[in-house]
């Protein structure tokens, strides 16, 4: 309930300016109804296309291509892998702990990163239904050899360094 | 799922109402436009880098923003940082990579966002 604080608060200053006539109050709440009505006609259909995707690729299928492949191959199969997760950033990292100890490289590793932050396409179908396909893949475009040169980098500096990917959570969690 | 993400979904809503009522068009268009150059695209990614706000909110306010004049370079830059740049997780990442290489991803990420803002500058 604590979460619907803002919400209340503003749903009761719309209704005093609207009844005492307030230019601002009106403005305001002008902006969020049009933001609204945007926001509650995709968000319901874009939750059934990424529930679709999580049925029809599961990510075990995919994982189990990532030995010990390296080369063009191995990045292709990390990508793809990262393409078809969910969530923020920071729930990536433990899952770059697998890669490391499945024998993934260093260039891998933060090409994952990079595709798993940029390239989820549950995340590309709300950038398409919001900016625009035409957006969404020149992004993607332009982002894909950008982080595949990041990987590069990190991969050339870190090659003859004690360079290891640990793994902080004490407890085992279901990743 | 729909309903747990709700009230973040809304509060971002009203917050954004607010803000854009209270900073004019006219600003906006001058600080993150067309024509708002280095500036701008600092701007953009300095907030992106340290905001913590979810994908699936992040791209409605895109859109919102691209509706109040702000450039696709800046949107790119803006969704890019937020997307591969994390300080508030850096702690978090650094458990992971060590420091020194968890700094050196996120600059390298930072510097990315800027090269691929730039080209989607170019044919947006």
């Amino acid at each position: 309930m604590k979460k619907y604080i803002l919400s209340g608060m503003f749903v009761i200053f719309l209704i005093a300016s609207f009844y005492f006539n307030l230019s601002y109050g009106k403005s305001m709440g002008n902006n969020f109804w049009i933001f609204f009505k945007e926001m509650i006609t995709f968000l319901p259909f874009m939750f059934i296309l990424v529930g679709l995707f999580d049925v029809w690729f599961p990510r075990e299928k995919v994982e189990k291509h990532i030995g010990k492949q390296s080369g063009i191959k191995g990045t292709v199969w990390v990508i793809l892998l990262a393409m078809l997760q969910a969530g923020p950033l920071y729930g990536a990292f433990p899952v770059t702990y697998l890669l490391w100890k499945k024998g993934c490289s260093i260039k891998n590793i933060f090409i994952y990163l990079g595709a798993f932050s940029t390239l989820k396409i549950p995340m590309l179908t709300f950038e398409i239904g919001f900016l625009g396909l035409r957006f969404s893949l020149l992004r993607t475009v332009v982002t894909l050899p950008v982080f595949i040169l990041i990987g590069k980098i990190m991969e050339m500096y870190l090659r003859d360094k004690k360079f290891e990917v640990k793994q902080p959570l004490l407890e085992k969690r279901r990743m | 799922m729909f309903l747990g993400l709700l009230p973040t979904v809304l509060n971002v809503l009203i917050l954004v109402s607010i803000f854009l009522f209270l900073i004019p068009q006219e600003t906006i268009i001058r600080l993150l436009g067309k024509n708002s150059g280095a500036l701008g695209m600092m701007i953009a990614a300095v907030i992106g880098s340290i905001s913590l706000i979810p994908a699936f909110i992040s791209y409605p306010l895109a859109s919102i923003l691209i509706k109040s004049g702000v450039s696709y370079r800046v949107v790119a830059i803006f969704i890019t940082t937020l997307l591969m740049v994390g300080v508030l997780t850096l702690p978090i990442e650094a458990k992971f990579f060590g420091l020194k290489v968890s700094i050196m991803r996120n600059t390298l990420s930072f510097i990315g966002a800027l090269v691929i803002g730039l080209i989607i500058g170019i044919f947006l």
